[in-house]
């Protein structure tokens, strides 16, 4: 099977479907490649790094789309700047195309597709479900633009992240507020640790704390009991009272921090508006803004959706193209996302629309033209709540072994009595001691350390060697007397154990170090 | 020597085990307790040779100092050779044969004590002194046939799956109610005989020996040879109160209970109650009968060894967790390498121990202080678990049920509720393993499939060396 890359058309955009690398990984699957020539080149990867893991370059377009079985591209299809036509039409009749298509905003380009008869395979509709990690496309471009845009705002930022106290005076360390701690917004946060910054997280899923508390970010919370985890792993609308809990919190810490991160997004909506212009006009002149749902609206009113503005001295950013910037490694993730699905769907030998398998049901927008989008919806709890029923299982456990003992107490006592009535004087001196020296080894083994079992083990087996002095007292009679020879015998099994046990105990400890 | 001087001798002795034992909770002070024993054992020893009995006559006199020094000295120097030569992976062997000795022994004296009674008893006297005799050969030879079964499947020569008898707990419970009988014979019956009765009994103990450590399986070993340990120590005390000696009456009953809460220890660990490991036959009909396991979802995902050396070199934390698959493949020194070197990188090196892992209590962290791993970063279980989710990559390396979720999670697995170590909440997961088979106890491992699991198949010590290499350039 064929596989075609061609360069992407969208203004602006570096980023293209395959690496070199992801390439060669394709034609380990058993798929041929095919590249159109330059199409790598605003990523860094040159047409004869291609060649070189033996992809073939092809220099037309319209060739390239008329051979391929499957093409993979970055960006939704959309008008061709050279080919005068529509980068949908250039699919061949019945051919496959996976890219981003987001189908809920671009029926158009859909309707577009089914008329080519075409398979469309969205990789923006993955299901958000743990065996889909490893082809969510969505995270891995999320991550990049968390990370981009610390160091947009960092650019952009007249200051250092770091706190300094240098001869020349002091340096403060940058406060940054992530708000929306999803995949891009525990990125920045990362990203701003590692830089050196003060940073602080909102997000309305409580479920979430952990994560941000795990980069290293305090976690903002308001005095509002509502939790706003929706369905896959996103957030949901929340209640207007919260709403205005949240804006009083944003405009406190507007007025104190140097950076925001916003980032929040609910899926089938336009972006929550979370900062007015009065929180923009709250911020110190140099702070910055960055926007990553710019494309969405803009979490900030003022944001401009693909340009960097500046109102009252605070920058605000809201550049579209964050994972675009850092082409090389976004194509890398992205191309390694296409890979692990091309995997799932049965390489290049078992290749298979599988509709049964979820995740290629939930991506799926056109099957050879047929619409098959919307997916029925998946019943989809979000991160895991923490084990919580574990403790509860362990109580009734131990009310269980309380009743055994009492039991046991029970028949222990009247062995006890029974022994009292039987026995003569003598035996009970030695019970006696037997019992005390019981309880003797009780106390002492329970202090034993668990490293020390094997040794402790080795020891009270050279110590069983005792039953030596049982053989000792049967050696004096007549030397031929069978009671010698078993007297005897015992005592050479014994001395083995004595002298193994604690040889090699001695062995043992002497390997022990700090 | 007096008696009396001989019977504070032997409170010494006895005083001295017990601060060996105590010496031992400590790896600072375990050295010197294992001191104390050999002190206690060489006072025992000597004042037995020179002292008085309770009835005016030397404990051991003329022909018998012969007879002591021709059994004592070749049985050192035996003992000293096996210490020497034992390979530490081989542990689990040496101390199920000990255990066979001693056992062996108790028969010996149980048999020889009867034969020549040193006093001459009568009434309740006599009648204990028989019962006593016939509970330790019982327990003696339990211990003797059952080590021995025990050491041979701990070196491999009987497989280690449980041999299930169809009706065998009807068939031990008919020897245990044989051996009752022939000890009413013994009792009652006129002493000419009584001999007969309690070589009979010895050869039915001895099949219950063999038979019901044949039953267990090889993952329960741990279990099996620390209730032989305890085993041990009881015929030790049964032989003590036969020749009314308290000294061994006291180290017998200490080595008696140590064994009997190493087997509880062991137990826990794997959730299982003391009854149930006895009665053996685990992984074999204990899954089936509660219902089918939980299905596993996913698919296991491989890894290579750069890619793994990749991960090592990036993590910050790395925790080891060493199964018996390490052990047999001897890749102790290596891993001890790799944990140098990281540490030098100052990574956070880490081993975690499960109570289980390996085939004797302790086992993992004697093999790791062979290969001078420094024990402050060897963990228990209940101290690394609550660290597991900070940590950025987790090497199981020849483990598998001690990490099993399904413990946790599947109230159909065979091994639920036993604790384990939650290494699948760590952020990555390399599971080190020879193929693609299932742990001893038969379980399938919902681990590998799990998306922060990567397999990497291959003999432990070769992989390992690779790591080692390629972590080194």
């Amino acid at each position: 099977m064929k596989i075609g890359i061609p360069k992407e058309v969208h203004p602006g955009e570096r980023r293209v479907a395959a690496t070199p690398d992801n390439a060669k990984r394709l034609q380990k699957y058993g798929f041929e490649v095919l590249i159109e020539a330059g199409a790598g080149a605003l990523a860094n990867f040159g047409d004869d790094a291609y060649a070189a893991v033996g992809c073939t370059i092809v220099p037309e377009v319209r060739s390239l789309y008329n051979q391929a079985d499957i093409v993979l591209k970055v960006r939704e299809p959309e008008e061709h700047p050279t080919e005068s036509c529509h980068e949908a039409d250039l699919v061949r009749e019945g051919g496959t195309l996976i890219s981003f298509i987001w189908p809920a905003e671009n029926e158009a380009l859909v309707k577009r597709l089914a008329a080519r008869k075409a398979t469309v395979i969205a990789m923006d509709q993955v299901p958000r479900i743990s065996r889909a990690q490893k082809l969510d496309a969505l995270s891995s471009m999320a991550n990049m633009a968390g990370y981009r845009a610390i160091i947009e705002a960092a650019n952009a930022f007249g200051r250092l992240f770091t706190g300094q106290i240098t001869a020349a005076g002091k340096m403060p360390p940058a406060k940054v507020m992530v708000v929306g701690a999803g995949v891009a917004g525990l990125a920045a946060i990362g990203a701003a640790r590692g830089l050196g910054a003060i940073v602080r997280a909102f997000d309305t899923r409580l479920a979430v704390r952990e994560q941000v508390e795990s980069m290293g970010a305090d976690f903002l919370e308001l005095e509002f009991d509502e939790d706003g985890d929706g369905a896959g792993g996103y957030a949901k609308l929340m209640s207007p009272e919260f709403i205005a809990a949240e804006m009083a919190l944003f405009k406190e810490q507007a007025e104190e921090v140097d950076i925001i991160v916003t980032t929040a997004l609910i899926p089938g909506r336009p972006a929550p508006r979370l900062l007015e212009r009065y929180h923009v006009e709250a911020m110190k002149p140099g702070s910055v803004i960055v926007d990553l749902a710019a494309e969405r609206g803009g979490n900030c009113e003022l944001t401009q959706p693909g340009e960097a503005i500046v109102h009252n001295g605070v920058t605000i950013i809201g550049y579209t193209d964050l994972p675009s910037r850092m082409a090389a490694q976004s194509s890398q993730l992205y191309g390694s996302n296409l890979c692990h699905l091309l995997d799932d769907m049965g390489r290049a030998e078992g290749y298979k629309v599988d509709l049964d398998d979820v995740v290629v049901r939930g991506a799926i927008v056109l099957k050879e033209g047929e619409m098959l989008w919307p997916a029925p919806k998946l019943p989809n709890p979000s991160p895991p709540k923490p084990a919580a029923p574990e403790p509860v299982a362990v109580a009734p456990k131990k009310e269980e072994k309380k009743g055994g003992s009492s039991t046991w107490l029970l028949l222990t006592g009247a062995a006890l009595v029974g022994i009292g009535i039987g026995a003569p004087p003598n035996f009970l001196s030695h019970f006696t001691v037997f019992v005390l020296a019981c309880f003797v080894g009780y106390q002492v083994i329970w202090n034993v350390s668990a490293a020390l079992h094997t040794p402790l083990m080795s020891v009270t087996n050279a110590i069983s060697g005792i039953i030596i002095i049982g053989g000792m007292l049967q050696v004096s009679g007549p030397v031929t007397s069978p009671a010698t020879l078993l007297g005897a015998a015992a005592i050479l099994v014994a001395t083995i154990n004595i002298a193994g046990g604690f040889l090699v105990t001695h062995r043992m400890l002497g390997m022990f170090r700090r | 020597m007096s008696y009396s001087l001989l019977i504070v001798c032997y409170i010494a002795a006895s005083a001295l085990f017990i601060l060996s034992l105590g010496g031992l909770s400590r790896q600072e002070t375990a050295t010197r307790g294992n001191t104390y024993g050999i002190i206690g054992m060489l006072i025992a020893i000597a004042v037995t040779a020179v002292g008085t009995s309770l009835h005016g006559s030397m404990n051991v006199t003329g022909s018998g100092y012969a007879v002591l020094a021709a059994s004592i000295i070749p049985g050192a120097l035996i003992g000293a050779v096996l210490a020497k030569r034992v390979a530490m992976t081989s542990m689990p062997e040496l101390v199920a044969m000990l255990h066979s000795f001693v056992g062996l022994a108790a028969v010996l004296v149980g048999i020889a004590s009867h034969i020549a009674p040193i006093e001459q008893l009568t009434g309740t006297e006599h009648t204990i002194h028989a019962i006593e005799v016939f509970v330790g050969v019982f327990v003696g030879a339990i211990t003797f046939t059952g080590s021995i079964i025990a050491f041979l499947k701990l070196k491999g020569s009987i497989g280690g799956n449980p041999l299930t008898l169809p009706g065998r707990h009807v068939l031990n419970l008919a020897m245990v109610l044989g051996c009752v009988v022939l000890g009413y014979l013994f009792l009652t019956g006129s002493p000419d005989q009584s001999l007969t009765w309690l070589l009979v009994m010895t050869g039915i103990a001895s099949v219950i020996g063999v038979h019901m450590v044949m039953a267990i399986g090889g993952a329960d070993m741990p279990v099996v040879v620390s209730m032989l340990n305890s085993y041990s120590g009881w015929a030790a005390a049964a032989a003590g109160f036969m020749l009314s000696n308290d000294l061994l009456i006291i180290t017998g009953a200490l080595v008696g209970s140590s064994g009997a809460i190493l087997s509880y220890i062991m137990c826990a660990a794997m959730n299982r109650s003391f009854i149930s490991v006895i009665l053996g036959g685990f992984g074999s009909d204990g899954g089936s009968a509660k219902g089918p396991a939980m299905a596993i979802e996913g698919e296991m995902t491989e890894i290579d060894a750069d890619d793994t050396v990749e991960l090592l070199r990036d993590a910050k934390s790395v925790v080891v967790v060493p199964g018996y698959g390490m052990a047999v493949a001897q890749a102790q020194h290596t891993v001890s390498d790799i944990a140098k070197l990281l540490r030098q990188r100052k990574v956070n090196f880490r081993f975690a121990i499960h109570p289980v892992a390996g085939r004797l209590p302790g086992h993992m962290n004697v093999l790791l202080a062979e290969a001078n791993v420094p024990y402050d970063i060897v963990l228990e279980m209940d101290e690394i678990n609550e660290d597991l989710p900070e940590t950025d990559v987790v090497l199981v390396i020849g483990a598998n049920d001690i990490v099993n979720p399904s413990a946790e999670d599947d109230p159909n697995s065979p091994i639920a509720g036993m604790p384990v170590l939650q290494v699948w909440k760590s952020k990555q997961v390399i599971i080190m393993k020879r193929g693609r088979g299932t742990g001893y106890a038969g379980v399938q491992n919902p681990l590998f499939f799990k998306d922060n699991s990567r397999m990497l198949f291959g003999d432990a010590k070769k992989t390992v060396d690779i790591l080692m290499g390629k972590l080194r350039d």
